[in-house]
């Protein structure tokens, strides 16, 4: 008896306390900016593609959904030819994000990729590559690597010595 | 044998051997970077210190290089010693101090020695905080990439590039960490074993420059083993496919043929396969110049047609793999199908083969030709008609080397001492050819002449090996003859280049005189494709022959053969034009093919399993490496058979005698590893796999199942253990670069562990009776010039000149003139000229070498045509010609 009673009462008590539901869509969630949603391409700072193609994020991934293929700008930038990331697969882990080495792969607080037909899950590089460097606002791999690329010189790169004088005799 | 010690566990190891190869040998993960198997030691690079002690007792032992001490026997030494591996890990920290951060940008990536080695030492990160070394890069021409900011100055490749393969225009410049390994200015790096460098290099200081324009890294690389097509060597490769495109090739190690070496023909030529040219759909004519697509079956109903005529012949082709052929001559019967090789070289190719059936003990291997103590090249220049061949005798010309090492004491391996010691004693090396060869500047003397007058040449030397000259005779012939009769291994090298079977005869008469003599001779004999010593096993026709039936009116099926290539284009016109139906068979949009009235279209080696038989008589397999593009491309053997299988073939082929022992080939389809898998094309690291195709379909398709081989078109198999002739690519934990070779090995450049892959089979003498003594050549008349043929390395060989790498490396369509005829003919150095009927004008070289009466003229990629006039024409000067600029020139 005294059992049923408590029970009626907890269950009333609950009429007077702040309601947990959120009304989405209507009312939008908070997530964290490192929330593990939708995948992007960024920009470096300069405006230029950031990913060079170096296969890192799809080897990375566990479930095969990242393919592309490296080709060369006259200017010696490496950049993707294409990139797709077929969405249908992907499980949100983020191993992309973390194996990229330029920060050009990153994921995304947006989770919202339902669609009616699959193939609308397959994104290719127009549909991933956006205008801004998204989380990491300064970095420029093409300014820390060493190799040569049109308006960064051999020797240029941060942390660089200007090219070797071969024919110095110099001790 | 020799027994030592390493961490506690007794290893037996060849005597005399040093440390580094011996712990190898054993599959010790022991890093190292200036070693290599076929450079020696150097210990340059300071990376595989180990601790040995001196005796049971010793508990501190002392660093020693393991690449520079020699095993002793009952020597106890420590690869995991703390002090060895502290050091290792300090060398490799000091080698990564001026390292650029480019790994995601370099084509070694994923399968670097450097990166290997690092993680192995556990460098993880720099602590060096002071500002990294750069330098400029260079220009090396159309095949490989310098970056020299990721070099750690190891020395290997100067060692090979200079010492190996002989080449002079790549040096280590500068002074202290100005180190530069480059040109002495910007240009084409004009040695033809350049490639090897990108294997060659631990770091990604020279890379493949075609293979990086679509670069795709090691691990999505779907790869199998297979053989070069670009002569008939038959050179082991690894060909590694994505995306539906033949990527890159690099060296598959066989034992007996290139060891770890390829030409730059083989490496950057393969490429055809991805050529805009290739034929896809089959196609029948409806008018002068309109094909209409048909359907497989439709297709086939003709090809069944045209078979049932009751009078077809069938051409097959040096070209294309032993199954092929079969099926086509089981088709049309073997009285109506022929070789597809001109009868000139059809009849060279007999010669050879009556040469090895009476002295199949002489068949050398290409790398026995490194053993050779005096080495006679005659008739034909290996660097164009078979490149790895005049590698591997570059190599014989340092045996003495070897000797007086020997003698001084100084183990062999010691490369810096054995060089030291030597200087500049060479072997002998005698060279008989028409021009000048790239083996010339190791030669001890050389001759050059027309293939008639080389003829002559060789039965002198016959003659004096027969009647030995005496002491003090002197003379190109006297000191060949005396230098053969005293060596060893006394190793002559001929080939069908020249089209003078009389060069032949000649080569014939050196070898039987030599064996009378009682002497133990190395022979091999080379011949422009790939498959010329198994095609001409078939017996039929001659090429003139069916070409003959044609004219009066036979239908004909021409198998990968462009017949413009083979004779005189009237001649080949005439046919076609007479003939009654024509089908043609390629993978290639080819002169032929255009002329045919039924088109069909076939796979190309990598798209194909198919056997082929080198110049040493040994059959390989050259597997499957992907499936080709379009719905109508199947295997020739299966637009010309009923067999379901390759394998059936194969067993059918077998069965005629001149191919006993086939079948002993390699493993049959049903083949499978201990572990009852398949063996995988494709790494276990292949990605991409559910997004590949996602534009297509989102829906993954089902991996196709091969039927014809133990492969599968996926990494679900196993990579370790299996028959040599398995290794779709070398790969194993901690070492992703092509160094993990030796774990694969049975020994550091021995046998591979599943054994030598290949077959060799016995040769029969042939059924021709022709005689080639005399030479088919007249003298001409005053005022003319007899052609004659000289192929290039680059450009003269069909399929790699589909490549456009390869033709940017090509010579424009030169012709070699005796000055004097020159003069006559009122041409000098650097005009241009041509003749009645040539396709095009000709650079115009002048040379005293060559024979007054004769000029040479280039064939292939630019002249339009790969069959010269066989009678002596005029020569006319065009003076509208300007001629182009210097190959090695900046590009």
């Amino acid at each position: 008896m005294l059992s049923q009673l408590r029970t009626i009462w907890t269950i009333l008590k609950h009429t007077f306390s702040r309601n947990e539901t959120v009304q989405y869509p209507e009312e939008m969630p908070y997530l964290a900016p490192r929330y593990r949603g939708r995948i992007i391409l960024t920009r470096d700072p300069d405006g230029e593609e950031r990913c060079v193609a170096c296969n890192l994020c799809a080897v990375a991934c566990p479930v095969d959904c990242i393919a592309l293929q490296k080709t060369e700008t006259d200017g010696g930038r490496w950049y993707p030819e294409f990139f797709r990331i077929n969405f249908s697969r992907c499980i949100m882990c983020g191993m992309c994000e973390e194996a990229c080495p330029t920060y050009a792969i990153q994921l995304t607080p947006d989770f919202e990729l339902c669609e009616y037909d699959r193939p609308n899950m397959v994104y290719e590089k127009e549909h991933l590559l956006i205008d801004g460097p998204g989380k990491y606002p300064d970095y420029s791999f093409w300014h820390v690597a060493g190799k040569a690329i049109t308006g960064k010189d051999k020797g240029t790169a941060e942390n660089e010595k200007p090219p070797v004088q071969v024919r110095s005799l110099l001790p | 044998m020799t027994t030592i010690n390493i961490d506690g566990s007794d290893y037996e190891v060849a005597a005399g051997e040093n440390l580094l190869k011996a712990a190898l040998s054993h599959h010790q993960d022991l890093p190292y970077f200036c070693w290599h198997p076929s450079l020696g030691s150097v210990g340059a690079c300071r990376q595989c210190a180990v601790v040995q002690y001196q005796n049971p007792e010793d508990t501190r032992g002392r660093l020693v290089m393991a690449c520079m001490t020699p095993v002793v026997d009952g020597m106890r030494v420590s690869v995991k010693a703390p002090n060895a591996v502290g050091f290792r890990a300090g060398v490799i920290e000091w080698l990564m101090e001026n390292h650029p951060h480019d790994c995601p940008v370099c084509e070694e990536g994923g399968e670097c020695h450097l990166q290997d080695m690092t993680v192995m030492t556990g460098h993880t990160s720099r602590r060096y905080r002071g500002q990294k070394r750069t330098f400029e890069n260079q220009y090396l021409g159309p095949f490989l990439n310098h970056e020299m900011n990721r070099c750690i100055t190891c020395y290997r490749c100067v060692r090979y590039y200079r010492d190996y393969a002989g080449g002079t225009d790549l040096q280590a410049l500068g002074s202290r960490d100005r180190m530069y390994f480059g040109r002495f200015e910007d240009g084409v790096l004009d040695n033809i074993f350049a490639g090897n460098l990108v294997e060659v290099c631990p770091t990604g200081v020279f890379t493949d420059k075609p293979f990086s324009r679509t670069y795709t890294r090691k691990w999505d690389l779907q790869s199998a083993p297979s053989v070069c097509q670009g002569c008939s060597a038959g050179c082991n490769i690894f060909a590694s496919e994505r995306y539906g495109k033949l990527k890159r090739v690099h060296n598959r190690y066989h034992k007996d043929i290139n060891g770890y070496f390829l030409c730059d023909r083989g490496r950057f030529g393969s490429s055809f396969v991805n050529s805009d040219l290739r034929l896809r759909q089959a196609g029948v004519r409806i008018e002068a110049d309109l094909f209409q697509q048909v359907s497989i079956e439709a297709a086939t109903q003709h090809l069944r047609d045209l078979a049932d005529s009751g009078d077809v012949v069938g051409i097959g082709s040096p070209r294309a793999s032993l199954e092929d052929n079969f099926a086509l001559m089981s088709l049309v019967g073997e009285a109506n199908f022929s070789c597809g090789m001109n009868d000139v070289e059809a009849a060279m190719m007999d010669q050879i083969f009556d040469l090895y059936a009476k002295t199949p003990d002489a068949v050398a291997t290409i790398t026995a030709l490194e053993r050779a103590d005096v080495t006679l090249v005659f008739g034909d220049d290996p660097m164009n008609a078979a490149p790895r061949v005049a590698l591997a005798i570059r190599q014989a010309a340092r045996n003495v080397h070897f000797d007086m090492a020997v003698q001084a004491g100084v183990p062999t391996w010691q490369d810096a001492g054995v060089r030291g010691h030597a200087q500049h004693a060479l072997s002998p090396l005698y060279i008989a050819t028409p021009l000048p060869t790239g083996l010339d500047d190791v030669a001890r003397q050389t001759s050059h002449a027309a293939p008639a007058d080389l003829a002559v040449l060789g039965l002198q030397i016959a003659d004096q090996i027969a009647s030995p000259p005496s002491d003090d005779a002197e003379g190109f012939v006297a000191n060949i003859a005396r230098d053969l009769l005293a060596a060893q291994h006394p190793t002559c090298v001929c080939g069908t280049a020249s089209a003078e079977p009389a060069v032949m005869q000649a080569f014939a008469a050196i070898i039987t005189a030599l064996i009378k003599a009682g002497r133990k001779p190395q022979m091999l004999c080379t011949s422009a494709e790939v498959n010329s010593f198994g095609v001409r096993r078939f017996a039929g026709l001659s090429l003139q022959g069916a070409l003959d039936r044609m004219q009066q009116g036979s239908n004909a099926m021409v198998l990968q053969n462009d017949l413009y290539r083979r004779e005189i284009p009237a001649m080949v016109s005439a046919a076609l034009a007479g003939a009654g139906r024509v089908l043609v068979l390629d993978s290639f949009e080819t002169a032929t093919a255009n002329a045919a009235d039924i088109v069909l279209p076939v796979t190309t080696y990598a798209e194909h399993t198919g056997t082929v038989v080198n110049c040493e008589g040994r059959a390989q397999r050259a597997y499957q490496v992907f499936e080709a593009e379009g719905q109508d491309i199947q295997p020739a053997w299966r637009w010309l058979s009923d067999f379901e299988h390759i394998d059936d073939v194969l067993h059918a082929c077998a069965a005629l005698p001149a191919f006993e022992g086939l079948e002993a080939v390699s493993p049959e389809a049903g083949y499978r590893t201990a572990t009852n898998s398949r063996v995988p094309r494709a790494t276990h690291r292949f990605s991409g796999r559910t997004a590949a195709t996602a534009h297509v379909s989102v829906h993954e398709p089902k991996t196709s199942v091969d039927t014809d081989t133990p492969f599968s078109f996926s990494m679900e198999g196993e990579n370790t253990g299996q028959a040599g002739a398995l290794i779709p690519y070398v790969w194993s934990p901690g070492w992703n670069s092509n160094q993990s070779l030796f774990k694969f090995q049975q020994e550091v450049g021995g046998s591979l562990t599943g054994g030598e892959p290949g077959v060799r089979l016995g040769f029969a003498p042939s059924k021709s009776s022709a005689d080639g003594s005399a030479s088919s050549r007249t003298k001409p008349a005053t005022g003319e010039v007899n052609l004659i043929p000289h192929p290039q390395t680059f450009g003269s060989d069909e399929l790699s000149s589909l490549v456009g790498a390869i033709v940017e490396r090509c010579a424009p369509p030169t012709l070699w003139l005796n000055p004097d005829d020159a003069r006559a003919l009122g041409l000098s150095s650097r005009d241009g000229a041509t003749w009645p009927d040539a396709k095009t004008t000709y650079l115009v070289q002048l040379s005293d070498q060559v024979t007054p009466g004769n000029a040479l003229a280039s064939v292939g990629v630019g002249t339009g045509q790969s069959v010269l006039p066989r009678d002596a024409v005029t020569l006319i000067k065009d003076s509208a010609f300007t001629p182009p600029p210097d190959l090695i020139a900046r590009g």
